[in-house]
């Protein structure tokens, strides 16, 4: 393993290699699962932005996957727009929605905005539950394939290039904007609200920046999870949904892109692996988000080398902890 | 007349409920400024112990049992779910209570995970009839049928309430609450055991919590593994409603709330019931997060 991290370019380069080529080697089964690791990495990707870069618990994430599927689906079955022309309008629906559900709770200890984003969750899944135009109940189909030029997206492989592509890009968004000025403000804030705003940083305008960004990134898989499936029906935007996105997150590592990678892959792959047991799952889950707290919190694989200067935080943070005094 | 008196009768009754819960929240919030998540949970698990319970009590389903009987079912599950509400304190939360605010949160859904699903697992993921159904004998108001088994629920709740706040005010534990939730560091000082009257807090709550359980149960008939979901949702707006940290204010929440949402489902349709609760919560957190009832001051972060 450590032969590998040494070569970080050649390891990821041999990674992405080994990803084209894939599609070539399994069959259709496991295609698929594959597909449904990369949908998770760039939702857990985008919730990684706002739970493990700023800190602030999300539990209706699902909702903004919702936002865009149901945006992209709506757009091209009642006004037959192209699939690349609903994506701008996807993002800027889950830029109004981030903000929606943003503004009132940010300004409030992060525990509201939890429950709230909880609630709003529930709302979007209601609403489309009860909307006509979401399609009610059994939801939205017959969403029409994308095409490129003259080529129509049809296939399996295609869609798992497809979202390939949209998973790469997710990541290069997320690592470029954790290293920016933005990304060193919103892990501030995470680890000192009060300090960070004496330095200058708007806290209120950053949080919502990362409320954003998480909800474009969510809304991104959920147009191409429509057009993937080709229906979408409220089921698939459910509470549980948001739980296991937040779950790839946290088993992965808060705040380390290629831990939140490995979480995906884990909370996709392991209940396939373990299909005898399958009542037991989300048991399994509930129990392994306690002991992950309790004696892990880092994560599996935590965002040590992401940041250069990533080492010496962690010290000091390692010597904060003891010097606090128990209450 | 009749249709008003009516709705406003039934919403009560929900609005028990809801304060019951709201109270655990309230709490529990007010002592070590911890979101439950689980809390709703712990009400299914009472309704599911008091199921059990039930069923070996009365046997054959029949109504056969005396009102002592179903008040040890009563008392029994409540102080089980009670001991089980400091279990996933001592366990879960204890460890994390010097921890950064996102690994409690997150370990609180972790519990409520926990708990939904073993339930699922020990009682079965379908719904389950309740083994004591209520006598639908009552009166008339001006039109409105309100039945004895109503009143008498919204009696129990309300000396369950009366307990509590006796409780919190007279006894010396309910001080050394008081004393926590204003400054821990200084209570711990003045030989307040802290981890005790914590696990004591939960123990309350979740013991109020169980008892609104079997009494839901009793009163709709039917329970189910996913019951404590919503209704967890619901008790934290009403908890919110009245002020959180309030102890008076989380009683009062959870019966204007019911009341409200009773009108709301009358008038508005059954399935827009839960975007009414949440948009009150919205609303309440954007104009008075303090609450009806909640302190002055409020910390802002």
């Amino acid at each position: 393993m450590k032969k590998f991290m040494k070569n970080k370019k050649q390891s990821l380069s041999l990674l992405i290699i080994v990803m084209l080529v894939l599609p070539f080697v399994l069959n259709i089964y496991w295609l698929d699962v594959l597909t449904f690791v990369l949908f998770y990495v760039v939702l857990a990707q985008g919730l990684n932005i706002v739970v493990g870069y700023t800190g602030l618990l999300d539990l209706g994430y699902a909702a903004f996957f919702a936002v865009g599927a149901y945006t992209t689906a709506i757009l091209m079955t009642t006004f037959h727009w192209s699939f690349w022309l609903t994506l701008p309008v996807a993002f800027l629906f889950a830029v109004v929605a981030g903000v929606i559900v943003g503004a009132p709770t940010l300004r409030l200890r992060s525990d509201y905005l939890a429950i709230v984003t909880l609630g709003f969750g529930e709302i979007v899944r209601i609403l489309a539950i009860n909307l006509e135009i979401t399609g009610s109940a059994s939801g939205i189909y017959g969403i029409p394939r994308p095409t490129i030029g003259s080529y129509v997206l049809s296939t399996q492989k295609d869609f798992y290039y497809l979202i390939l592509v949209v998973a790469i890009l997710s990541i290069i968004i997320v690592y470029r904007l954790g290293n920016s000025r933005i990304g060193r403000a919103w892990v501030y804030i995470r680890e000192d609200e009060d300090a960070a705003e004496a330095m200058g940083i708007n806290r209120i305008r950053l949080k919502l920046l990362s409320y954003a960004s998480g909800a474009v990134i969510g809304s991104f898989a959920g147009s191409v999870f429509a057009v993937k499936m080709t229906a979408i029906a409220p089921l698939s935007f459910s509470f549980q949904q948001s739980v296991m996105i937040l779950l790839a997150v946290v088993l992965g590592g808060l705040g380390s892109i290629r831990g939140v990678v490995v979480g995906a892959a884990l909370v996709i792959v392991l209940p396939e692996i373990l299909r005898g047991v399958d009542d037991w799952r989300h048991l399994i889950f509930g129990v392994s988000l306690i002991v992950m707290m309790v004696f892990r919190p880092q994560g599996i694989w935590p965002a040590k080398h992401e940041a250069d200067d990533e080492d010496d935080l962690e010290e000091d943070e390692s010597k904060d902890k003891k010097q606090s005094v128990p209450v | 007349m009749d249709i008003f008196l009516q709705i406003l009768f039934d919403g009560l009754v929900i609005g028990a409920f809801y304060s019951l819960i709201a109270l655990g929240y309230t709490m529990v919030y007010g002592i070590i400024k911890l979101l439950n998540f689980a809390h709703g949970d712990l009400y299914m698990i009472g309704a599911f112990v008091g199921f059990t319970l039930l069923s070996l009590v009365t046997g054959d389903g029949g109504l056969n049992t005396g009102l002592l009987g179903i008040g040890m079912v009563f008392i029994i599950t409540m102080v089980i779910v009670g001991l089980l509400g400091m279990g996933v304190e001592r366990l879960a939360y204890r460890p994390l209570l010097l921890a950064p605010r996102l690994s409690i949160l997150i370990t609180a859904l972790g519990v409520s995970l926990t708990l939904e699903n073993s339930s699922m697992l020990g009682w079965g993921a379908s719904y389950k009839v309740y083994p004591i159904s209520l006598p639908k004998n009552g009166f008339e108001i001006v039109g409105a049928q309100i039945s004895y088994a109503q009143i008498g629920m919204i009696v129990l709740s309300a000396l369950l309430m009366i307990g509590l706040r006796l409780f919190i005010d007279k006894t010396i534990y309910g001080k050394a609450m008081r004393a926590i939730a204003l400054d821990q560091t200084a209570s711990s000082l003045m030989g307040v055991n802290v981890y005790r009257i914590i696990a004591l807090t939960f123990f309350i709550g979740a013991f109020l919590a169980a008892g609104a359980g079997i009494m839901s149960g009793v009163y709709y008939g039917t329970i189910n593994f996913m019951m404590g979901f919503i209704i967890g949702l619901k008790a934290f707006t009403a908890a919110v409603l009245g002020g959180i940290g309030n102890i008076t204010g989380a009683m009062l929440g959870g019966f204007v709330l019911g009341i409200v949402e009773a009108y709301g489902t009358f008038y508005l349709g059954g399935s827009w019931k839960d975007v009414l609760a949440f948009g009150i919560l919205i609303l309440f957190l954007v104009f008075k997060p303090t609450g009806i009832l909640g302190a002055k001051e409020m910390e802002r972060m």
